[in-house]
């Protein structure tokens, strides 16, 4: 019998990693990013002096409007949760033909003036609430409902909404408990994004609270600009970095819980992507 | 109703009852399984838009039967299912269940489980979690329902899984855990749309043993809906053949491949040979390839037709002067199929045992012959 030579199966060499694989391009356009950011804030941060920030805290109004903005954040919140999210699920699964429709209608707040916005509300609103502060939260929940509506019905998309619906009615499962236990905890990253949406546009918005005579955190900022524009720069500062930590606090809770079930990273607009094994 | 254990690698024999027929009656469940319950589908009809999906469609279940519906995309089968699981309502007609009309019973009150097409196990739960779910809905105790969760996942060989999550189960592993929820609740009736369609080859035919396995254990009435006749033949009593939102036969598997009620059935389930053939008097008999042989009832009395017959019934033999030539030849294990071209461009295909194929290969002349049993008669295709 002829002798069979085998020849020694070498492994393959590992490929060298290329140097410089993030391009040049790449850093210059994330410098140039980074300086139309920060520059900005530096100068800001400049302006304003470090000794500025400690008396921002006890400056008349500054606790009051902070609050203010605060709870509105939660009341327009839980308004526009209460609202969007049956009503997207309900279109997703029953009304499909209507997306198209919801759609235009949700994007007619961007594209009307605040001032309009708040004269409709008004002339809707009872007359015990024109007066009052949770006027603003209704105009706010307006205001938020366009960006709300695309993060959840991205969240809606990325499910298969019917099929989890059904099996969940099947096994005995009514709408709400289908709703609470099953589709909600599938859109935590949608949940998330339009959670962060309307807090940051709430925080940040001045113009309807200015011609609702309200003093919000960004109103407090602006008219004390005009008593001590240092320590109104420090504010604003102060509120970015506040956004920033609450921003950052919300996608912690949201990776801890992901993980806990299995899932992946939650960043801001989306999820690390779950993978599955095959057949 | 008791769990049995059913390991992962036992198989089943798929026989179908030899009592069945075509209908109303039905087979009975395996030795010592409990009853299960009947399902009466009356007369339903289902439209959208101007397209009847179901149009006056009638089938019996009976206690503890696995009835397979068959048929082509858009024939309506799935509207059926949906309409017993609640999903959708028929514009008319009724669905009983042990004789009590649910027709107007929402869903979650009908006592179904169902197993879909699409992966449909909850994401944010685990496997365990998702068994438990349906008992859950049934205020059943925590303790209890773990419990019993369990079982069902050690009964489809998952219990090292009952930790996972979806996204880290295959594909198989995905529908057995599914399979498993929809049988936790005890359901008077268990619902299948398709749910072999998404896997490969050799996990399907896996699954469907099983499937059938435990259906016939538990003895839970079972509607199963596919397109692939392979499934549909080897796990069911019987087989309903769906066309138009219409039911063309209802029968066993042997009873549906050997004596297909229309030309449409024959044509559908397994391979046919069209061969044109010329009805005698009275369409009693046709002339085929040179065969005189009877024909089955319910065909035309007159006009051109083609008789069909089945590959295995038809005979092969190398003859110089034969009325054919094989083109191909090809090899399927114990038996060959010969592709032969007649003469008049008819193209049949012949299956024979591959023992005796040795000798015939493309290019040989061979004697096409009918024997002379009665044959499916049916107007000449365009």
């Amino acid at each position: 019998m002829a002798a069979i030579a085998t020849k020694p199966v070498t492994a393959p060499a590992a490929r060298p990693r290329r140097r410089g694989s993030f391009p040049v391009w790449r850093w210059v356009i994330m410098l140039i990013a980074a300086v139309y950011f920060l520059l900005p804030l530096y100068a800001a941060l400049r302006f304003a002096g470090l000794h500025a920030f400690g008396s921002v805290f006890t400056q008349a109004g500054f606790g009051s409007s902070l609050w203010l903005s605060v709870k509105l954040a939660a009341v327009t919140w839980a308004i526009t949760m209460l609202l969007m999210v049956p009503t997207t699920v309900y279109v997703h699964l029953r009304l499909p033909g209507l997306r198209r429709l919801l759609e235009t209608i949700t994007i007619l707040p961007i594209v009307i003036p605040p001032v309009v916005l708040i004269v409709g509300v008004l002339q809707v609103m009872p007359l015990a609430l024109r007066s009052s502060v949770w006027l603003l939260a209704i105009e706010y929940v307006v205001l938020t409902m366009p960006f709300a509506y695309r993060a959840l019905d991205a969240g809606l998309r990325s499910i298969d909404v019917k099929t989890l619906t059904e099996a969940s009615g099947s096994l005995g499962a009514g709408w709400f408990t289908t709703l609470w236990r099953v589709l909600l905890p599938n859109m935590r990253t949608a949940l998330l994004s339009s959670t962060i949406l309307i807090v940051a546009l709430v925080l940040g918005e001045f113009t309807m609270a200015s011609l609702d005579l309200q003093q919000t955190f960004p109103v407090w900022i602006v008219l004390f600009d005009q008593e001590n524009a240092q320590i109104s720069v420090s504010a604003s500062i102060f509120a970015l970095v506040v956004t920033w930590l609450f921003l950052m606090l919300i996608t912690v809770v949201a990776t801890r819980q992901s993980r806990r079930s299995g899932g992946g990273e939650v960043t801001l607009f989306s999820a690390a992507p779950r993978e599955t094994i095959g057949n | 109703m008791a769990v049995p254990e059913i390991t992962g690698s036992e198989t089943t024999a798929n026989a179908p009852s030899s009592t069945s027929s075509a209908g109303t009656a039905w087979a009975g469940t395996a030795d010592g399984a409990p009853e299960g319950t009947s399902v009466s589908l009356r007369s339903l009809v289902r439209a959208f838009g101007a397209t009847r999906a179901l149009d006056e469609m009638s089938l019996e279940i009976g206690p503890g039967e696995l009835v397979a519906l068959l048929g082509p995309s858009g024939c309506g089968k799935t509207t059926a299912l949906r309409i017993v699981a609640g999903f959708e309502f028929a514009d008319s007609g009724e669905v009983l269940i042990d004789g009590r009309d649910v027709s107007g019973v929402a869903a979650n009150k009908r006592d179904m489980g169902m197993v879909f097409q699409s992966y449909s196990l909850f994401p944010n739960m685990n496997a365990l979690d998702n068994v438990a779910f349906g008992l859950r809905m049934r205020k059943v105790a925590t303790a209890g329902r773990r419990k019993r969760a369990a079982e069902l996942l050690d009964m489809v060989g998952l219990a090292p899984q009952a930790a996972q999550f979806p996204h880290q189960l295959s594909g198989g592993q995905q529908q057995r855990v599914a399979l498993a929820r929809a049988l936790a609740i005890e359901p008077r009736v268990l619902l299948l749309d398709e749910p072999l369609s998404a896997l490969d080859a050799k996990v399907r035919l896996q699954l469907r043993e099983q499937i059938r396995t435990l259906q016939q254990r538990l003895g839970t009435t079972t509607l199963f809906v596919t397109h692939d006749q392979e499934e549909a033949l080897s796990m069911s009593d019987r087989v309903g053949v769906m066309r138009s939102g219409k039911l063309e036969q209802v029968a066993t598997p042997d009873e549906l491949y050997s004596r297909p009620a229309t030309a449409f059935v024959a044509e559908f389930v397994g391979t046919m040979n069209r061969l044109p053939g010329d009805l005698g008097s009275g369409g009693a008999t046709v002339t085929v390839i040179g065969a005189t042989v009877p024909c089955q009832p319910g065909g035309p009395a007159d006009g051109q037709v083609d008789a069909l017959v089945r590959p295995e019934n038809l005979t092969v033999t190398p003859s110089a002067d034969g009325n054919g030539i094989v083109t191909v030849r090809t090899f399927l294990g114990a038996v060959t199929r010969l592709t032969v071209r007649l003469s008049g461009d008819t193209e049949v295909v012949v299956d024979v045992a591959t023992t005796a194929a040795a000798e015939v290969t493309p290019g040989t002349a061979v004697q096409v012959g009918l024997p002379p049993a009665p044959v499916l008669v049916a107007a000449r295709a365009g």
